[in-house]
């Protein structure tokens, strides 16, 4: 049995509101007995009887916490619950009102933020179109991150959002930026005249960075999720945000970011973008398209800006030609461009996210010959956070690739900005330098190329991400198409 | 004012991630409060079918419209077998349907005093024994009938019955006369002093009321439940100003009735010295403001949540008179006397009809003297008014709460808002004794068994137009 007495002077709590602290400490798990009272003269009488030894002294003013536990753990215990129900009795009593509880839901968020105009919506799928639909009737445009949304539901959100001359970017929309805030993963690009339209995240934000080389700023990125410009969905969000772009005083360049549309639906929008007053610059993905570095360029010279290429770090001994491609990837459409550039002089690309149905890898995954994941695929994100927040299964990927002896050049994209991992780096380098000691050990060189998506003001540093990179082995690219054909040339031996 | 001037403000619902990196960017954020909605998973679908259809919106407007501005006029008081039409062996009871053979303790006491009062049996057992034959008797809930009565609202024939109309959208309801507290039939006691009152009841009150209220012409009850919102009163289990209102009213007119000034006297005092006198005119000016609300389709008000002592049930304005009824739980509260928890009946009454119209437990807020019924301080007490913000469409205009800078109290109930959030509404009630024959116990308060939101939101779900959910 373990006892302790306290006396605390100058405190005082009602009779009512100590016998209920006394009652929950003795309620504690290993407590045999606990009197938490006023110190009168019944009240240590009341101790003493129960065999508590107190202090000479001790009066009717003093707070006197008296406790018998069976062992120290108890007693710990006891006395937790004890500063637990004292500072309760203490707070919120008597006549203070309390704070007006949370809001539930985004009315009630909107009611009291007076003067929102945009929700953010990430919940989990199935739940999200709830919670966008509030937000469109409390009169919010909204961006909806959840993915798993049904194409009918988001006809629904994008025709609700017409009808209030509201605009909703999503589902599955992971970037936007407006007003030069950055919504979900978005790069810390500066203000300036291009905005984007975008039916793609990473490519906004590959776009942006690019833009960003050349202190290009933008206006504003609205994201349109990747089904926007289907025959199903019909251009709807991109036709509202084309809209409110043209009115933008501040945008003098509207670049439209998208997989190929629909030929019905990218007639329809290219019809509509003409009778716009500000130009609008068609920036389709895909093979036999330009990539995402061109269209930057593009992009800068139409504003009279003269380009450049991206700054890299690409002084790395190259590997003996030949072997495997294998590109481990965060951000969808950076896989994407880098399959396009790799199939047109490597032939063959697998994938989760295959160019060609034939391409598909199998359910297990695992790499054949030139092999490119989206980890960040739908179907590999279910239950965990996106590879770009949570970089463990790209970890242990690189760890697989290392050991195959088939594979020679590891093409991976690291993904900055506000919401990304804080640190990605602190992570890769030591994945990458394992794996290459892993190679070397195996008498095989293992080359690493890097996309570094990041502008300059990125709350990570890019500049130290890309020097703990380099340092790692690493040849690191702000321009991932440049990164994707140095890969290329290290495969076949060519020069890029 | 578009989206695209200035740096937006930001609601956020989900990944808390992405209100840190908005915060981190100096962007002013509010973050939502949200969990997964009540029920089995498939829940979520029908929230989004229900939300998608395109009549909800206007719907709930229409109807939280309808239910806020009706109004409550006392018109007349006469006796349930001329006002409703109720004939010999029918009776009416609180909450959804409900038979003798599920029927609770204070339930069955209630029905076996109105058989002693109606003359129908002598004796309890031969009472007992009629009604569980169902020989000659016939039972039907109140609301069926445009009317609401306290605990087991049991209704018989030779009662007299308040009278109220809605001369904004023309509807009429009734409620009994409140007996008083202790032993009385709505609580389920059924002895000789329980039937006494009831025969004085029928003899000498009833018409009295009838004769002042129609010299008065009409009394309006909803300007007196404004008013005592602001006296202390909720209108549910504190009804003192507005009994005393209500009897300022009508008391020269019980004079100038011309009756024995003993029978006035007696009247005066029994509805002076009974606080929930005036409970009975509430709950049907709350009735008028729920049936108001009424089938709008596609709308997912909830215009009545009431109780028989065994099911709670609610009806949702887009789904017509259907009830969502699960199992009533039992009031926590404090007891009369030596009761106790293990004293009490399950819920039970149609009083719930006023947290439904948005005064009662969501006006829990107006009256701190009663606020040893959620906790004991005047905070939970405005805690539990706030709370219902979340899942009400309106603030009501005309009954307001001092405290908080006279907001509107929260009205009308929205099933797809507690569906969402998870958070039950707040009933204020009596509690009545178990077993038949024993009255009131105590005082409290109660929730609605959760599974009854998610079962209108499917049932409203069904009759919304088609909208494929599946990704």
């Amino acid at each position: 049995m373990t006892d302790t007495v306290e006396v605390r002077r100058g405190i005082y709590h009602d009779s009512v509101t100590l016998m209920q602290v006394s009652r929950d400490v003795a309620a504690v798990e290993g407590v045999t007995a606990a009197q938490v009272a006023m110190g009168t003269e019944l009240n240590l009488e009341l101790m003493r009887g129960d065999g508590f030894q107190l202090p000479p002294g001790t009066g009717p003013n003093d707070l006197v916490l008296a406790v018998r536990a069976v062992d120290d753990d108890g007693l710990g215990r006891a006395l937790a619950a004890l500063e637990q129900a004292l500072t309760a009795s203490s707070a919120g009593g008597g006549g203070s009102f309390g704070d007006e509880p949370p809001p539930h839901t985004v009315g009630s968020a909107t009611r009291r933020a007076g003067g929102a105009d945009l929700a953010v919506v990430s919940v989990p799928g199935p739940h999200s179109f709830t919670e966008a639909m509030d937000a469109l009737s409390a009169g919010l445009s909204v961006l909806v991150f959840s993915d798993n949304v049904s194409v009918e539901a988001e006809v629904r959100l994008k025709d609700e959002a017409a009808r209030r001359g509201l605009l909703v970017m999503g589902p599955d929309c992971g970037t936007a930026v407006v007003g030069g805030v950055g919504l979900g993963f978005a790069n810390a690009v500066r203000p300036g005249p291009v905005g984007l339209v975008a039916a793609s995240g990473t490519g906004a934000q590959q776009l942006m960075c690019m833009l960003d080389t050349r202190e290009v700023g933008v206006s504003h990125c609205l994201g349109v999720g990747g089904r926007d410009l289907s025959s199903a969905v019909g251009g709807r969000s991109t036709r509202a945000a084309l809209a409110l772009l043209d009115d933008d005083p501040s945008t003098e360049l509207v670049v439209l970011v998208s997989k190929p549309p629909d030929a019905t639906v990218a007639a329809d929008i290219t019809a509509y973008a003409r009778t716009l007053r500000t130009p609008v610059l068609l920036a389709l993905l895909g093979e036999g398209q330009d990539d995402l570095t061109t269209v930057a360029q593009r992009a800068v010279e139409a504003v009279g800006v003269e380009w450049r290429e991206p700054w890299s770090w690409d002084e790395q001994p190259p590997p003996p030609p030949g072997g495997s491609l294998r590109g481990l990837f965060a951000g969808g459409t950076l896989c994407d461009e880098s399959m396009v550039i790799a199939a047109a002089a490597l032939g063959e690309v697998r994938s989760n996210i295959a160019l060609r149905p034939e391409w598909s890898l199998g359910p297990d995954l695992r790499s054949a010959g030139h092999t490119m994941l989206d980890l960040g695929d739908d179907r590999l994100t279910q239950g965990r956070a996106h590879p770009m927040i949570d970089q463990r299964s790209r970890l242990d990927r690189i760890a697989v690739e290392a050991a195959d002896r088939s594979c020679s050049v590891l093409l991976l994209d690291v993904v900055l900005g506000h919401a990304a991992h804080p640190d990605p780096a602190a992570e890769l380098a030591p994945a990458l330098a394992a794996a290459r000691a892993t190679a070397a050990a195996d008498g095989r060189a293992l080359a690493v190329v890097v996309s570094l998506c990041a502008a300059v003001d990125d709350p990570q540093s890019p500049r130290g991400q890309a020097d703990q990179l380099h340092a790692a082995g690493a040849a690191v690219f702000l321009s991932n198409a440049a990164a994707a054909r140095h890969a290329v040339s290290l495969v076949t031996g060519g020069s890029r | 004012m578009t989206l695209l001037d200035g740096a937006p403000r930001v609601v956020a619902v989900g990944a808390q991630m992405f209100s840190d990196a908005l915060a981190a960017q100096a962007v002013e954020v509010t973050q939502v409060d949200w969990r997964p909605p009540l029920g089995d998973s498939g829940t979520e679908v029908h929230l989004a079918r229900v939300l998608a259809d395109p009549r909800h919106g206007p719907a709930n407007a229409e109807a939280v419209d309808r239910m806020l501005t009706a109004g409550a006029e006392l018109v007349d008081v006469r006796p349930a077998s001329e006002a409703l039409g109720l004939g010999r062996g029918e009776f009416l009871h609180a909450g959804p349907p409900i038979g003798w053979d599920r029927a609770s303790g204070p339930l069955r006491g209630a029905l076996v005093g109105a058989m002693l009062l109606e003359g129908l049996a002598g004796t309890a057992e031969e009472s007992e024994a009629a009604l569980a034959k169902g020989d000659g008797v016939s039972l039907d809930p109140c609301h069926h009938h445009r009317t609401v009565g306290p605990m087991a609202g049991v209704v018989s024939p030779s009662m007299w019955m308040f009278e109220l109309r809605d001369p904004v959208h023309g509807g009429s309801a009734w409620c009994s006369l409140n007996e008083g507290l202790g032993k009385v039939l709505r609580y389920g006691a059924y002895g000789p002093e329980v039937v006494e009152r009831l025969r004085w009841m029928s003899a000498v009150l009833g018409p009295l009321l009838q004769t002042a209220v129609r010299s008065h012409g009409t009394v309006d009850v909803k300007a007196i439940a404004a008013q005592m919102l602001q006296m202390g009163d909720e209108g549910h289990n504190r009804n003192r100003a507005g009994t005393l209102m209500f009897l300022r009213e009508i008391l020269p007119d019980l004079i100038g009735s011309g009756a024995p000034t003993a029978d006035v006297a007696e009247a005066a005092r029994f509805i002076g010295s009974n606080d929930h006198f005036f409970l009975n005119l509430g709950m049907p000016a709350c009735k008028l403001a729920g049936d108001a609300a009424r089938d709008v389709p596609g709308s997912s008000l909830v215009v009545a949540m009431a109780r028989n002592g065994t099911d709670f049930g609610i009806q949702v304005s887009g789904t017509g008179d259907q009830w969502f009824t699960g199992p009533a739980d039992t009031p926590e509260g404090l007891f009369l006397g030596a009761f106790g928890p293990e004293d009490a009946n399950p819920d039970i009454g149609d009083s719930a009809i006023t947290e439904t119209g948005g005064i009662g437990g969501f006006a829990m807020a107006a009256a701190p003297a009663i606020v040893k019924f959620v906790g004991g301080e005047v905070a939970d007490a405005i805690e539990a008014t706030r709370l219902m913000y979340e899942i009400t469409l309106a603030e009501n205009p005309v009954y307001q709460v001092p405290v908080l800078g006279f907001r509107g109290t929260p009205t009308g109930i929205d099933a797809t808002l507690v569906t969402r959030t998870g958070i039950l509404p707040h009933i204020n009630t009596g509690m009545a004794g178990k077993v038949a024959g024993t009255g009131q116990v105590g005082a409290g308060l109660v929730n609605p068994p959760a599974e009854i939101f998610p079962a209108a939101v499917a049932a409203l779900a069904e009759l919304a137009p088609p909208l494929g959910l599946e990704p």
